[in-house]
């Protein structure tokens, strides 16, 4: 059995960032990712992202991407990919296999941040090759470099549907429309407007009744909800696209904080079930600490604040940081992740965070 | 349909080119880049066929999570095409069902 000080699961924004943190204060860390390249869903983020400039804002997720791998190799983070974490046992014992060889390593301290997973939405269809997740979309075509259809309908208008129609458009596809079936487009107007200036239409009120295909889609079929989000027969409308793209939300990969024991909390506004932590990251597993999506899902910035959230407490839990040092910086980074939770969604997600600080603190009291 | 010039992200660059092949026919891949994207990128639409209704899937999660477009590689059944790279003379075959086992292929 291997042995490290700080284990990180999941090199995403919030990982990459806890560990730097963790790093830079001294610590040793091991920062484990299945995939072969860090930086999660980083890299194919090629918009700019939102928020002050604390946060980044104006600087594509990519670009960021990019500087959070230059301070992981500055800081000493050892870093290793192409390695799976199937368990997380008592005294913080991790089940792993690492290029194809099972191992296991004890931490004393581990920080989750194993993200969010794609929704799927089930309509007659949508098993058909064609059918996609709108980030396995933008996956193909801002990282592999291949569009996965010639024209494409996507299916919500949440941020991710609206960017990734963008980006399609960039990458020379053809998005016949984008169907949304509450009243209202849910993500940002600066977005929409990208879109609809690029001759996009939003399809409020609607949503796809089957998507028709032999070996393959060859069509989507869609129609008009009522408020009862119950189809209207007679407002069906044939658009011939070869892909539809699903961007339903996502869903916290909490498998291995279940696994641990962690408690969790069922909360729509953060994806689903999530586990309770404080406001030091920590879950209701001591030691087991928890950052971005799978505390949560939110965007890339918060998990990047809440990833250094993680990478203090545990420094400071080992030693590494004075009292008085951690509660200045993490001043510093809850004030920032204020900002981020700001305007009508990001209020509700301010919520629900609160709901799990206080979850934490009626279970394990103020310490 | 590789995208080739990028508003973004601008030209593609280039990369090793190696051969594959798909149900025995041989294709152009990039070395390194995973076999889904080289089925795209030759406009090929399909992974496996189900076990019991033997209809198609492909790519669905894109990040390894779905499994629903597992291949047989080299000779190994249920292998996850969006996350395995391409290498020179990979052998890619369409699953059928749980898919069998190769040994022969597989080097066993």
């Amino acid at each position: 059995m291997l042995e490290t000080e700080i284990a990180v699961i999941g090199a995403g924004p919030a990982g990459l960032s806890a560990a730097i943190e963790a790093a830079q204060a001294g610590a040793k860390v091991l920062l484990i990712d299945e995939n072969a390249k860090p930086g999660g869903q980083l890299f194919k983020q090629i918009h700019k992202f939102f928020g002050s400039k604390a946060h980044r804002a104006g600087v594509r997720g990519i670009d960021i991407g990019r500087q959070l791998l230059q301070e992981t190799r500055e800081s000493g983070v050892k870093v290793w990919l192409n390695c799976v974490v199937w368990g997380l046992f008592e005294d913080k014992v991790l089940g792993i296999v690492h290029e194809g060889k099972s191992d296991s390593i004890k931490a004393k301290k581990i920080i989750l941040a194993t993200g969010a997973s794609e929704n799927a939405v089930s309509f007659p269809g949508w098993t058909l090759p064609g059918v996609m997740g709108a980030g396995a979309a933008q996956t193909m075509i801002n990282i592999h470099r291949v569009l996965p259809g010639k024209r494409i309908l996507m299916l919500g208008s949440g941020n991710v549907g609206l960017i990734v129609s963008y980006q399609l458009l960039q990458a020379g596809a053809e998005v016949a429309a984008v169907v949304e079936a509450a009243p209202k487009i849910g993500g940002y107007g600066v977005h929409a407007s990208k879109i609809r200036r690029a001759g996009v239409p939003i399809i409020t009120s609607h949503t796809i009744k089957e998507v028709i295909g032999e070996s393959q889609v060859e069509a989507a079929v869609i129609a008009a909800v009522n408020k009862e989000w119950s189809l209207i027969p007679g407002t069906e409308k044939t658009l011939e696209v070869d892909t539809v793209c699903i961007a339903a939300g996502l869903t916290p990969l909490a498998e291995l904080a279940w696994m641990a024991g962690c408690e969790c909390m069922y909360l729509p506004e953060l994806g689903g079930y999530v586990p309770i932590h404080n406001e030091k990251m920590e879950s209701t597993i001591r030691g087991v600490y928890v950052a971005g999506d799978l505390a949560g899902v939110e965007e890339a910035s918060c998990a990047m604040e809440e990833g250094r959230l993680a990478g203090l407490s545990v420094a400071e839990e080992l030693g590494y940081l004075e009292e008085h040092e951690v509660k200045r910086r993490r001043e510093e980074v809850v004030e920032r992740l204020k900002a981020l939770r700001i305007g009508p969604f990001g209020e509700q997600r301010d919520k629900a965070k609160q709901k799990l600080v206080q979850a934490w603190q009626k279970k394990l009291g103020q310490g | 349909m590789r995208v080739l010039n990028h508003p973004i992200l601008g030209k593609l660059e280039r990369k090793k080119i190696v051969t594959i092949t798909v149900d025995g026919k041989a294709l152009q891949a990039f070395e390194g880049e995973p076999i889904i994207a080289a089925l795209l990128a030759n406009g090929i639409r399909i992974c496996r066929k189900t076990r019991k209704r033997g209809e198609p899937r492909f790519l669905f999660c894109g990040i390894g999570r779905c499994t629903d477009c597992v291949m047989i590689v080299d000779g190994i059944p249920n292998v996850r095409t969006c996350v395995t790279p391409v290498r020179e003379g990979m052998k890619i075959e369409t699953q059928i069902g749980s898919g069998k086992w190769s040994t022969s292929d597989a080097g066993n």
